[in-house]
């Protein structure tokens, strides 16, 4: 008996080894069905712990050399970018106003039908350190954990679209489930046909749009959008484009998609730590219109000092009559032939309109009056100031 | 590419100090931790702890030290995923016994040698992972000849390199 142990004794050492994590194994897929990490939180820590260290103090040190390069040695063309940049922000803001009007026109709508909605009212931003290394377990390290507020099952995303979830807290780092991997689920919602369905990754780190049925027309492109239902993600959020569609089994699509968010390159993500839900109201707040932007782009002159000689032919007491902010041009209101100087374009006009509410027009009197224009002097008014007495 | 079947005296069995036993397999599980997210193609075809499964068996030469290095490894692998801790555990428990036993009958010092037997190991891990995460865990997963063939030449060659390094921490007994 004793030759036969000793002869097998490497063999029987593997199978009792073998046979140890198979039990580990099949216990945790009875308490979980294979996914419950938290029941096994305790010995993941250890790993994590080893790793995630080194794995911070790496990004922090590539960051800072990206930083160091980027903030003081490679500066080249940053005027023209500069440039470039504040066009396309002036750009922005005159859709931003256009959406906005769609916005409020929008919220109105829901106010009508009590319409309740979840807003995002806090974020945390996070580094991702690390990933799992393995391409069937696709999840990511974050360098926010419990200390920072984060919690179990909160929405992780980039400015482009929903990353993932996050999966198990630790006290300084959190490791989120990415929305490729095949044991992850969102509510999502095609953005034009409004099919709902369910986002999935799969073995082999796509992601896919299920449970929408075969009759339906589904167009490739057509962005794919969060839908709420699975209360983990606000709706609307984007999370990717379709970019194939076919026939599945089960009378259901085949749908796949490409995620906004890089998934692969994740650097910095926003883990989602408040949200609120409430009702939408109608209230809009100040509005400012498309006109008024273009308007701040028109040439100004700058504000006098105090004491200054007019130019000659101004009448020197305009700015003050005008109740103009500084170094904004006057202008009278439209109806007012006299009133529209040749030069400026025609959207000086609407602005002067537009900004009161109605036509701008003179103050009673005295500087301090510059700040409250009023809007009830009719047109044509013998107070209300001509175009030629502002400064050009 | 020379495999000299050689007797148990006439191969050599390699002891390491502890801090590189620990730190080797905790660099390679930090590098397969970090690299995915610099290279996203790393940990489809890389597998840097099985490397150091192969090479710390090999070198040893003892299937009891080569399983439980495998099962260390596999265990702290899966510990880094959210999968059921245990299936890397598993396949490497297998892979580090096999290299082990097989550097007793072999002599796996040579580049040739290392390279086909890292090849081979890797789609025995690759078969004892896919069917202890389909048979036990339910995981879906889809077997494919050609990435399996591809990762493991990918593998085989990392680790001819690889080995090649850390045969200066080898220490003779």
């Amino acid at each position: 008996m004793d030759s036969i142990l000793g002869r097998y004794r490497n063999l029987i050492i593997l199978v009792g080894v073998l046979f140890l994590q198979v039990l580990g194994l099949a216990t945790q897929v009875k308490r979980g069905g294979g996914t419950d990490v938290e029941s096994t939180r305790l010995i993941r820590v250890w790993a994590v712990g080893a790793v995630t260290p080194f794995e911070r103090a790496l990004v922090w040190g590539q960051n800072s050399a990206d930083s160091l390069w980027h903030n003081y040695f490679y500066l080249r063309g940053v005027r023209a970018e500069n440039r470039q940049l504040k066009d396309q922000m002036e750009q922005m803001r005159l859709e931003q106003v256009r959406l906005s009007e769609d916005a409020a026109q929008a919220r109105r709508l829901q106010t009508l039908v009590a319409f309740k909605e979840q807003f995002i009212s806090r974020t945390v931003a996070a580094q991702v350190i690390g990933s799992s290394g393995s391409d069937l377990s696709r999840t990511v390290f974050i360098d926010k954990g419990e200390n920072a507020g984060i919690q179990r099952d909160m929405a992780v995303m980039t400015a482009d679209g929903i990353v993932g979830k996050v999966l198990v807290v630790y006290p300084s780092v959190s490791q989120v489930l990415l929305i490729s991997d095949q044991s992850s689920g969102v509510g999502a919602l095609l953005e034009k046909t409004r099919l709902q369905g369910v986002l999935r990754g799969t073995a082999n780190g796509e992601v896919v749009l299920e449970r929408v049925m075969s009759d339906e027309q589904v167009p490739v492109g057509e962005t794919l959008l969060t839908s709420g239902g699975d209360q983990i993600f606000p709706k609307g959020l984007p999370i990717g484009n379709v970019t194939q569609v076919s026939n599945g089994k089960d009378l259901f699509l085949n749908i796949k998609i490409k995620p906004a968010a890089n998934l692969s390159k994740l650097e910095e993500v926003l883990v989602l730590v408040e949200k609120q839900e409430r009702q939408a109201t109608a209230d809009e707040g100040v509005r400012v219109r498309a006109a008024d932007i273009l308007a701040q782009r028109l040439p100004s002159v700058p504000e006098k000092p105090a004491g200054a000689t007019p130019a000659a032919g101004a009448n020197p007491a305009a700015p003050n009559i005008l109740g103009n902010p500084a170094g904004k041009p006057a202008v009278k209101p439209a109806n007012t032939p006299a009133a529209k100087p040749a030069s400026a374009p025609a959207a000086a006009a609407p602005k002067a309109v537009g900004a009161a509410g109605g036509a701008v027009t003179g103050p009673k009197s005295g500087p301090d009056s510059d700040s409250s224009p009023t809007p009830s002097a009719p047109p044509g008014n013998p107070q209300t100031p001509v175009n030629e007495s502002s400064p050009q | 590419m020379p495999i000299t079947y050689t007797s148990n005296e006439q191969v050599e069995v390699y002891r390491f100090s502890i801090p590189v036993t620990i730190g080797i397999p905790l660099l390679a599980l930090f590098v397969q931790a970090f690299l995915p997210l610099r290279f996203p193609r790393f940990a489809v075809y890389i597998d840097l702890p099985l490397l150091v499964t192969i090479f710390f068996a090999m070198a040893r030469r003892s299937p009891v030290a080569g399983l439980f290095t495998g099962a260390a490894i596999g265990l702290a692998q899966d510990m880094l995923g959210h999968n059921p801790i245990g299936i890397y555990g598993i396949a490497k428990t297998v892979v580090g016994y096999g290299a082990s036993s097989l550097g007793v009958k072999l002599d796996v010092e040579n580049a040739g040698a290392r390279f086909l037997v890292t090849l081979g190991f890797y789609l025995v891990h690759s078969a004892v992972y896919f069917t202890v995460a389909h048979g036990l865990v339910n995981m879906t997963q889809t077997w494919s000849w050609s990435r399996g063939i591809l990762a493991g030449l990918a593998n085989a060659t990392l680790g001819v390199t690889l080995f090649f390094l850390l045969d200066k921490f080898k220490q003779r007994t």
